[in-house]
């Protein structure tokens, strides 16, 4: 690599370094906007004993679902699982440990993550399981929490275009947590559907800057659809 | 007669107001988009990060990377707009969006809520819900008064683990819509042909009847 170009040329480079135990933390909202072939290097490497940052799982045998398989994932914080058997079953045998985590509370975890902000108070979880253990403090007349950030080993992202320098832009929905995941990891790696040169997207539309880009693959995307609804 | 899912959703609608921004949660909140007012517009908020999310598209526009919160494919309306999750949870959180629907296993007579989770059954998350719960000013809850067994859900104390405490301000159930005030659940609304007696024999927490109660009326 040379200078600014962060561009590389096989899965096995862009995930190079991963190891047990590690910390991925993973955009995406269900199928929508994941990073398809990172998770997919993930499995072949069979790296054992992560912890996963995501909102959902996957489902069964599509995105991050697939880690499950061999029972790669040791820890998953996510805001909801519920589409998927093999994480039932794994939970319910005591072979997997999740932390469920409000959405918002989470995208906020890897955004003051990435932005070196330890911990946050947040009202959202006050009096309910959430908040159980944590430190509470009255500001204006309410209670809120203190939530702690979020910061993995790895962050692995899904960009729709990627220039060689990093920088990133997202399409529609597929945006989701892909932004605040790109800022919260030691090495983040984007997964890009095209790969551009620098100047070829406008700086006023770059979503992520590439100070927070690691590594760029151009990944190929199957783009499942969890449930497919239509006016006709 | 008790009202029907869709029922509850166009009673539901009557609720917004021209220009609100409205967050609907999955199920029964969802329908309440197909009765808005023709007079009013609002603009529907999805938590994973659109803010005016239109029909769902023809066959021939199904786009993996449009979906709402439901994972359901989606269009933006006009004048939409889409952004991360951190940027939907600010708008959430700040109390921006100004009304949330959702539907509940429990609400009880202070405003808490219980949606999430019961102990013994598989936890599957609280996805958003807890956020929005935090963040609304005016949250309707949609849900049915009584389990299938005839026990109310309209309780003195929440029995199950809570996703927001005194936030509810209004519920709307199959026999009735109910505010929440200083401690107690204040009926407004029958469902048509549902008497006082029967939604007092259903609800389980503090009731309040002021005079006649109307029969809530459908266009």
């Amino acid at each position: 690599m040379a200078g600014f170009d962060k561009v590389v040329s096989s899965y096995q480079e862009a995930m190079a370094g991963l190891e047990d135990n590690m910390t991925v933390i993973a955009g995406g909202f269900g199928l929508c906007g994941i990073p398809e072939g990172l998770i997919a290097e993930i499995k072949n490497k069979g790296t054992k004993g992560l912890t996963v940052v995501s909102n959902n799982c996957g489902i069964d045998g599509f995105g991050l679902g697939i880690l499950l398989e061999d029972k790669q994932i040791k820890k998953m914080v996510s805001s909801y699982v519920g589409e998927n058997a093999l994480f039932e079953k794994q939970l319910l045998n005591g072979e997997l440990e999740v932390e469920l985590t409000p959405q918002g509370t989470l995208a906020e975890k890897m955004r003051a993550g990435g932005a070196g902000i330890p911990a946050f108070y947040t009202a959202t979880g006050y009096g309910t399981p959430v908040g159980e253990g944590k430190e509470s403090r009255e500001f204006n007349g309410r209670q809120y929490i203190l939530e702690e950030s979020i910061t993995g080993e790895f962050a692995i992202v899904k960009a729709w275009k990627a220039d060689r320098y990093g920088n990133c832009i997202y399409r529609h929905t597929a945006q989701n947590f892909n932004p605040m995941a790109a800022t919260a990891g030691k090495i983040t790696v984007v997964e890009a559907e095209e790969i551009v040169e620098p100047g070829e997207l406008s700086p006023t539309d770059i979503q992520t800057p590439g100070i927070y880009v690691d590594r760029v693959i151009l990944g190929q995307f199957e783009k499942r659809i969890e449930k497919i609804t239509t006016s006709d | 007669m008790s009202l029907s899912r869709e029922q509850i959703a166009q009673r539901v609608a009557q609720e917004f107001n021209d220009g609100d921004y409205v967050n609907l949660g999955i199920g029964i909140p969802t329908l309440a988009a197909n009765y808005v007012p023709a007079d009013i517009e609002v603009m529907l908020q999805s938590e994973n990060g659109l803010l005016g999310m239109g029909p769902y598209p023809t066959k021939a526009n199904v786009d993996a990377d449009m979906i709402n919160a439901g994972k359901e494919t989606v269009t933006a309306a006009t004048g939409a707009a889409i952004f991360s999750s951190a940027e939907s949870f600010a708008m959430i959180r700040g109390g921006h969006v100004d009304v949330t629907v959702l539907g509940a296993f429990e609400v009880d007579q202070n405003g808490n809520i219980a949606s999430y989770m019961i102990p013994g059954k598989l936890v599957k998350g609280m996805g958003g819900a807890m956020d929005l719960v935090a963040g609304a000013d005016n949250i309707i809850v949609t849900m049915m008064h009584a389990n299938k067994h005839g026990e109310s859900k309209i309780l003195t104390e929440c029995t199950l683990p809570l996703t927001g405490v005194s936030c509810i301000t209004k519920v709307i159930t199959d026999l009735a819509y109910m505010e929440i005030e200083n401690g107690e659940f204040v009926l407004k609304e029958r469902a048509p042909g549902v008497s006082v007696e029967e939604i007092r024999s259903k609800t389980a927490g503090q009731l309040r009847v002021d005079g006649d109660i109307p029969e809530m009326t459908f266009v």
